[in-house]
């Protein structure tokens, strides 16, 4: 249902020829963005498109080094968030910007604080006002529970009670639905239509196609830091939009050529893991992996993945089950153990579990390795080893870098993973486990990941890929999995599965959409 | 009535710690009246630190902070007794204008050396355990050199506060006088010291400013995003702390004691900083935490001026002096090893927090 | 490995302590002038003091007799910078040394009260000095172990046990160490009962140069390659400074992070405790219940002054050590107290810390690209943050 909303006022938020520069990079270039009184205005785009730094220059976290801004047909100057809000511009960020050890009502009223006289908080009458405004937008709220024990979806609600309970006259919310179950996701699109039915301007970030043409009243679709065009949902299907997101451009994509498995590799039966908050965020799964083979395993990112990667190589215990190596008991084997058996492993978390940046690449490119010939005899570093090494290393795959003596952290990312890449993939893995491989990189570096994953398989490994990038786990998975609440609930082909099939699947469970109300929440 | 306690006391290991007990209820009013003077500069610390972590600051310079204080607001004490001579201190609190010009020297070159470690963790952005050692050895240096240089000539200082006098219907009031004449037998500072413990309370868990420096300390990137401006704040909160630990050092050399010795902190800023975490960086739990570590030094005084007798008595006596000096210290390290797994600093303490908007 | 870009990166990493000494000696001949009404003979603002002092304390240490004082200061200067510096590399903050350094003189003073007399010097040295660092390796094995089981941090419990040290060394001084007869209390003269370490440079020494050059510093000299060799060239040196770079990715590689952590405080203990052995036995030769030591900032000084570095912690050594050596020549000829290192210590390291920062957010105005490695040099290589 769209909304044609006045035009005749004039419009709500004008940004004219805002443009933005970063060392390196143009990340707004000459964007015009018009959103009237009432719209619900898409910006659509890629990862990395400039979508969020333009609402950044809107709400004052970034100063244009070009452009103005009008609101109401008035031209401002907006010096930080706290201008921004004062003028009416309340912004939900990508991350959630809540305090966990707060409670719901200070969070909501932080930096604008109801007060019973000068120097107290009025606790009372800031939690009946968050209790009304909840529920008046349908949605139940205790505003003196503690954050941290929230789900996702409630936070959610959270972060956008903080723009309520201010004077908003434009609400800008960047990927709002990551997060959430398609039911969640139904509520927050009929809370933002009531919105802006109440006069707001709401101005949604996002590069999901379906949502945009469900929610949005007009689409602004930008590419590389430039406005590609501007359309209305009536006016447009998904496949013109994914054009301009994307551009004419060929895409690079890897032929994942045919897989010959042979005998079972990774067996895990029932594996239970516990998260770092105590519960159990893996509350048992089963899934086998044979040698030459690609087991994708799609899913929302915090569905337990991560979790069930971390126990498989080593870096948590699990709270119980079994996990097999060609026959061998690997459970609760430490993180170097499942290393000498032949188990290599790329972390979603590089810079916290994949390279020590401060470290030059040599020292990271043996990171595993440092302790055993040929780079150590007994306690001393055989130093010419290493260097050797690491320099046919660099060659071998391709890693721009200076030389191998600087320190890791001046490489570009892509450069970092592919550090991370011939440190675990050099060698005959029987398990190659990757945890959101290609994540922030660059086309040329995916496409490189890609390519040295699907050599890995062709010499007989067992590859096990998460990611929450559901086009990567159609592209070069054998089998696909779906991870959901901790537990995989659909399993697939890899050449033939559907992606809405698979989009269904990790956003419900299930395979058909569930009616709203109908799912127990828990 | 005595037959009980005889008989407790006589039993065979039990006996002694009835015995214990026996002793701290009779030495009770002298006991509870040093627990509290002796915790006013680890009170003061450890209010300081709290405030400083709260807002996303780790303070160990602390002690030096205090070491500062009690050198210069003795320094000026002397400076302002050569310069208005002395007078007669009024009844309560001895209070003498000198007296009053020290503290106030105290207090402002805490503030500024506070200062000092602000820019260093906030816009210098280095370590914060390195800039608060670098004030540390400073302090020692600086205080040393100077104290040195007027050590041998005889300078008359300003003296020292003194305490109230608690009536005697109010010290023996059943119960709870012993309590009374404990919180209030205390000088100025003290006394300060007490209230500024429930007022910090009431301030970082009530107030506007309370709220806004949990949300630096927890999340300052959240705070920014809703208009607060971190820096500003943090910076405000250190150099007040740094008033708090200042008015520790005034404690030692203007109220504690009459004069400067060198080193004379010995410590207590780190006994603070401890009792904060006991505490949980709350002020009144880092005030309870204070009154435990200090209720050790009380107890090795009071053994010391009025032994036990009997088999409590023997037991004490082979126990050597030194024992009790160490006993804070001990208690301080066992009580941080025992809690520690399971207390949680402010999420962003310690860590430099950059500005986006800069750019 | 490391001497293949040694060249270029030694020129950089000297110009910053450099630049910073040059600053506080500056700063530090500022304050003398200021309190020059202070010293005797002196009027106010004295601009001539400082000069006076400075002249003054480089010919205390450039003289023979200077030349050896500047190295037996530096011996335990050196042996406890190693301590504390290999602490910073797996970013832990050993503020402990006074404590370490005592109670390794205790067990040096024990080993020679007690068997000295029959056991002839070659016995007794050795043992004595391995008995002193074995203690000091026990003090900081304690908040080692605490700190890996129960995380309390080692800032607090390394300086509380310093007190409890304190204490522990004058109750032995004055119980089971006390020489039995003496008037005031006061333990043995090791020199006494084959306790004193052999002079290598002095009147009676080996070579006839200046005075007091205890063998002490042949250890201190081999400490720093040792040292050296162990961070940079072994896989156990290796695995310190990853856990102190980051202890997640250490983890992964298999490095089992909280023995590192106790294996680390205790390796920084027994240096500490080797330092006060050694001064034992080289240079005090008995102890009453007030010896005190200044050893816990200066090796931190030093530690931070070499940046973590065995090399410069040997050469950061050296430059304290003279300073003392001639401070005390400097109260003695200028009337300037000697306290002066002390302070002129926390200036020369503010400004190390803070000139850094300075010099690489000057230049990143000019390479705007630089952002991650200034984060990165910005810790004056103590390997890890608080």
């Amino acid at each position: 249902m769209t909304h044609d909303a006045s035009a005749t006022q004039p419009p709500a938020l004008e940004m004219r020829g805002i443009t933005k520069r970063y060392p390196g990079v143009v990340a707004n270039d000459h964007i015009d963005l018009d959103v009237r009184r009432g719209e619900i205005h898409a910006l659509l785009g890629e990862n990395g498109a400039g979508k969020t730094t333009l609402m950044n220059v809107l709400y004052g976290l970034a100063r244009p080094d070009e452009g103005r801004i009008l609101l109401d047909g008035e031209p401002v100057q907006i010096a930080g968030p706290a201008d921004a809000i004062a003028r009416g511009i309340s912004m939900v960020h990508q991350h959630f910007m809540l305090i966990p050890v707060l409670s719901v009502a200070e969070n909501v009223i932080l930096g604008s604080e109801t007060m019973a006289g000068p120097v107290f908080v009025d606790r009372a009458e800031a939690s009946r006002r968050i209790g009304e405004l909840a529920r008046r937008f349908g949605f139940d709220l205790d505003p003196d529970a503690r954050v941290s024990s929230l789900s996702v979806g409630l936070q959610q609600r959270v972060e956008i009670l903080k723009a309520l309970y201010r004077e908003t006259r434009i609400l800008v919310l960047d990927e709002p639905t990551a997060v959430l179950t398609p039911q969640e996701t139904e509520e927050i699109f009929a809370l933002l239509r009531r919105l802006a039915d109440d006069g707001r301007s709401i101005i949604f970030i996002s590069h999901k196609l379906y949502e945009v043409l469900e929610v949005a009243d007009r689409i602004t679709v930008i590419r590389r830091g430039k406005v590609i065009g501007e359309r209305k949902p009536s006016e447009t299907t998904e496949g013109e939009l994914a054009e301009l997101m994307v551009g004419r451009e060929v895409e690079l994509t890897v032929d994942r050529g045919t897989s010959h498995p042979g005998q079972r590799m990774l067996r895990v039966e029932d594996l239970r893991v516990a998260d770092d908050r105590r519960h159990e965020a893996v509350p048992g799964v089963s899934f086998d992996i044979r040698a030459g083979e690609i087991l994708g395993v799609a899913g929302v990112a915090g569905n337990g993945q991560d979790e069930l990667v971390e126990a498989i190589v080593g870096l948590r215990k699990p709270l119980g089950g079994r996990v097999t190596l060609e026959g061998l008991d690997v459970t609760g084997f430490s993180p170097r153990r499942m290393n000498e058996a032949g188990v290599g492993y790329v972390p979603a978390d590089r810079h916290r579990f994949g390279l020590i940046l401060a470290f030059p690449v040599y020292d990271n490119l043996v990171l595993t390795s440092y302790y055993r010939p040929p780079f150590a005899r007994g306690f001393i570093r055989e130093d010419d080893a290493i260097l050797d090494s690491a320099r046919a290393q660099v060659e071998r795959f391709d890693i721009r870098t200076p030389g191998v003596e600087v320190p890791t952290a001046t490489l570009s990312g892509g450069n970092q993973q592919k550090v991370i890449v011939a440190r675990e993939f050099d060698r005959p893995l029987k398990l190659l486990v990757l945890d959101q491989p290609t994540r922030g990189l660059d086309v040329g570096s995916i496409e490189f990941i890609h390519r040295q994953v699907i050599a890995k398989r062709d010499a007989g490994t067992a590859v096990l890929l998460v990611s929450a990038e559901l086009d990567e786990v159609l592209e070069i998975s054998d089998r696909i999995v779906v991870m959901y609440r901790g537990r995989m609930v659909a399993e697939l082909d890899g050449r033939t599965a559907d992606k809405s099939d698979v989009g269904l699947y990790m956003a419900t469970g299930q395979r058909e959409a569930v009616p709203a109300g109908d799912e127990a929440r828990s | 009535m005595n037959a009980i306690p005889e008989a407790l006391n006589a039993l065979p290991v039990l006996g002694i710690v009835f015995q214990f007990l026996g002793y701290v209820v009779g030495n009770l009013s002298f006991m509870s009246q040093t627990t509290v003077a002796v915790a006013v500069p680890i009170a003061l610390a450890a209010l300081c630190g709290a405030v400083c972590e709260r807002s996303g600051v780790v303070n160990i310079g602390l002690e030096g902070i205090m070491l500062t204080a009690a050198f210069t607001g003795w320094m000026v004490g002397v400076a302002a007794v050569g310069i208005l001579g002395r007078s007669d201190p009024l009844p309560v609190f001895g209070i003498t204008p000198p007296l009053l010009i020290g503290v106030a020297a105290a207090i402002g070159i805490g503030m500024l050396v506070s200062l000092l470690h602000a820019w260093l963790s906030i816009s210098a952005r280095i370590d914060q355990i390195i800039g608060g050692t670098i004030i540390n050895i400073g302090a020692v240096g600086i205080t040393g050199y100077l104290y040195h240089l007027v050590a041998n000539q005889s300078l008359i200082g300003a003296g020292s506060f003194k305490p109230l006098s608690v009536p005697k219907e109010v010290a023996d009031f059943p119960l709870v006088g012993w309590l009374a004449n404990a919180v209030l037998s205390q000088g100025p500072i003290g006394i300060v010291t007490i209230i500024l413990v429930v007022f910090l309370q009431v301030m970082l868990f009530r107030s506007r400013w309370g709220l806004r420096t949990r949300a630096a300390g927890e999340h300052p990137r959240a705070a920014e995003t809703v208009g607060i401006d971190v820096i500003r704040l943090r910076y405000l909160n250190v150099v007040m702390a740094g008033a708090l630990a200042a008015l520790a050092g005034a404690w030692l050399s203007m109220e504690h004691g009459s004069k400067f010795d060198a080193n004379m902190t010995a410590g207590r800023g780190f006994i603070g900083l401890a009792a904060m975490i006991v505490g949980r960086w709350t002020p009144v739990g880092a005030f309870g935490a204070a009154l435990l570590f200090a209720s050790a030094t009380a107890l090795s005084a009071s053994l010391t001026i009025s032994p036990p007798t009997g088999d409590l008595g023997d037991l004490m006596a082979r126990v050597p002096g030194e024992f009790w000096e160490a006993l804070p210290y001990i208690i301080t390290i066992v009580v941080l090893a025992g809690l520690i797994g399971r207390s949680i600093a402010p999420a962003a303490d310690g860590q430099p927090y950059e500005r986006e908007s800069a750019t | 490995m490391a001497r293949r870009f040694l060249d270029g990166k030694v020129l950089q990493s000297l110009a910053e302590p450099v630049a910073a000494i040059v600053f506080a000696l500056l700063a530090g001949g500022i304050g003398i002038a200021l309190f020059s009404a202070y010293v005797p003979g002196h009027s106010a603002f004295d601009v001539g003091l400082p000069i006076q002092a400075y002249q003054s304390l480089i010919g205390g240490f450039a003289s023979a007799n200077g030349i050896t004082s500047t190295l037996v200061y530096a011996t335990p200067l050196a042996l406890a910078g190693l301590g504390v510096a290999i602490g910073f590399r797996a970013g832990l903050f050993n503020i402990g040394g006074r404590g370490q350094f005592l109670i390794g003189a205790v067990g040096a003073m024990a080993v020679v009260t007690w068997i000295g007399r029959d056991a002839g010097p070659w016995i007794t040295i050795p043992l004595a000095l391995l008995v002193g660092a074995a203690l000091g390796g026990f003090a900081g094995f304690i908040p080692g172990l605490l700190k890996a089981t129960s995380g309390a941090h080692e800032v607090v419990t390394t300086i509380m046990l310093n007190y409890v040290f304190l204490f522990v060394m004058a109750w032995s001084v004055l119980g089971p160490l006390t020489l039995p007869g003496a008037p005031q209390p006061i333990t043995v003269d090791v020199s006494m009962r084959n306790g004193a370490l052999p002079i290598l440079l002095g009147p009676n020494g080996l070579i006839d140069f200046g005075r007091g050059g205890h063998v002490g510093l042949l250890i201190a000299l081999a400490a720093v390659p040792i040292m050296w060799f162990l961070l940079f060239r072994t896989t156990i040196g290796f695995e310190i400074r990853a856990a102190g770079a980051n202890p997640d990715a250490a983890r992964y590689g298999g490095m089992k992070t909280r023995r590192l952590i106790v294996l680390t405080m205790t390796l920084a203990g027994f240096m500490c405790g080797l330092a006060g052995a050694t001064t034992l036995l080289g240079v005090v030769h008995e102890m009453t219940p007030g010896y005190d030591t200044t050893i816990g900032f200066d090796a931190i000084t030093v530690a931070l002054l070499g940046r973590s570095n065995p090399i410069g912690v040997g050469l950061a050594a050296l430059l304290l050590g003279a300073m003392r050596a001639g401070s005390q020549a400097m109260q003695i000829q200028a009337g300037v107290p000697a306290e002066l290192v002390d302070a002129l210590q926390a200036i020369i390291l503010l400004f190390l810390v803070v000139n850094v920062l300075r010099r690489i957010m000057a230049s990143r105005r000019r390479r705007p690209g630089s952002a991650a490695p200034a984060q990165a040099a910005a810790m004056p290589a103590t390997g890890g943050a608080a």
